[in-house]
């Protein structure tokens, strides 16, 4: 969405506010600050607000495992329980859907839910930036997925695994238009997967900001019917938040499955 | 017609998407619900797969959303 928040500060003339309408623009919080201007060899590396909240969550979710696990007390306390809590949601996620086989890759399964997790709270922050809000941040991170799941498919079956993209028990005659369909449906994957994550992202904080809009612009008297509004879908906002890191790192297991198991 | 507005009036049309989006939830609450008050006891545990099965329903009408939003910001 780097495009979209570029045209909103050109409609908006950089003040965030929406030509005519005297309503802020939903698109500006999307947009992207140099904070720490870089140049590494002609290339445009500057330290955005975006990489400022990827630190922020990464150190969020280090210090909060580090700390939470200090003691290591065989009866945890409250925030001992949290921090296993979340390590067991993660590992149960793995057994079911990948089997014993796919602890192996638990770690990065933990790290990936919690990084899309701690981002996507980290954006329901007031004036916070939403990272998952950007396309090419949840690209990177499905294509990185996509690209290892398949090495380890390779890996595992050799040059068997492209019987992944063959069907069992179909007549012959049909198989030539299911292969083309199973790679098709195999090779955007990791666009679905990136996809769903930042248009639930954007849209929702899109929807939370023109809602916001109405509170203020219907003042005092009219507000507090839209201010209700605004805390139910600050609620379902949380829900997905909570539920998109969820799915995408059960897909990351479905998929890391496909790999290991083949079906 | 102007190009303005048939981006305005493709970005509408687009966003029609969401009509599926709202299908597909209600499907899921609804036939989540009725298998819930024949077997009660079976509930919870497909409480996770009534989650995932929302949002992956949910996203698809997202889809939708983002080609009205690249219709409208980038061309």
């Amino acid at each position: 969405m780097i495009g979209a928040a570029y045209a909103a500060e050109e409609a908006g003339h950089g003040d965030g506010h929406g030509g005519g309408t005297g309503l802020p623009d939903p698109m500006h919080q999307f947009e992207i600050k140099r904070l720490i201007n870089l140049d590494v060899f002609g290339f445009d590396a500057s330290f955005t607000n975006s990489g400022l909240f990827m630190v922020i969550a990464a150190a969020l979710i280090t210090l909060f495992t580090l700390f939470a696990m200090r003691k290591g007390a065989l009866v945890p306390g409250r925030l001992q329980s949290v921090a296993e809590i979340s390590y067991e949601f993660v590992a149960n996620m793995v057994r079911d859907n990948v089997g014993t086989a796919g602890m192996k890759y638990f770690p990065f399964i933990f790290t990936l839910f919690m990084f899309v997790l701690a981002l996507n709270m980290l954006g329901m922050v007031p004036y916070s930036f939403t990272v998952t809000s950007h396309i090419i941040v949840t690209f990177a991170l499905a294509a990185f997925i996509f690209i290892g799941v398949t090495i380890i498919g390779f890996w595992k079956h050799g040059i068997g695994f492209l019987k992944f993209f063959v069907p069992s028990g179909v007549p012959f005659v049909m198989l030539p238009l299911l292969v083309v369909i199973e790679v098709i449906s195999y090779l955007t994957r990791p666009v679905s997967l990136s996809v769903r994550l930042f248009a639930n992202m954007m849209a929702g904080h899109t929807m939370l900001k023109v809602f916001g809009s109405f509170v203020v612009a219907l003042g005092l008297l009219g507000g507090w019917a839209a201010l209700a509004f605004m805390v139910a879908f600050t609620g379902l906002e949380l829900l997905v938040a909570f539920l998109q890191a969820y799915v995408f790192a059960i897909l990351t297991c479905i998929y890391l499955n496909d790999a290991l198991h083949m079906h | 017609m102007e190009a303005e507005a048939a981006k305005l009036i493709g970005a509408g049309l687009a966003s029609i998407a969401l009509v599926g989006a709202g299908v597909g939830i209600g499907t899921i609450f609804g036939n989540y619900l009725q298998g819930a008050l024949r077997n009660p006891s079976a509930a919870p545990s497909q409480f996770a797969n009534l989650l995932l099965g929302f949002a992956l329903a949910e996203a698809t009408g997202l889809f939708g959303l983002v080609v009205a939003l690249i219709i409208l910001f980038v061309f």
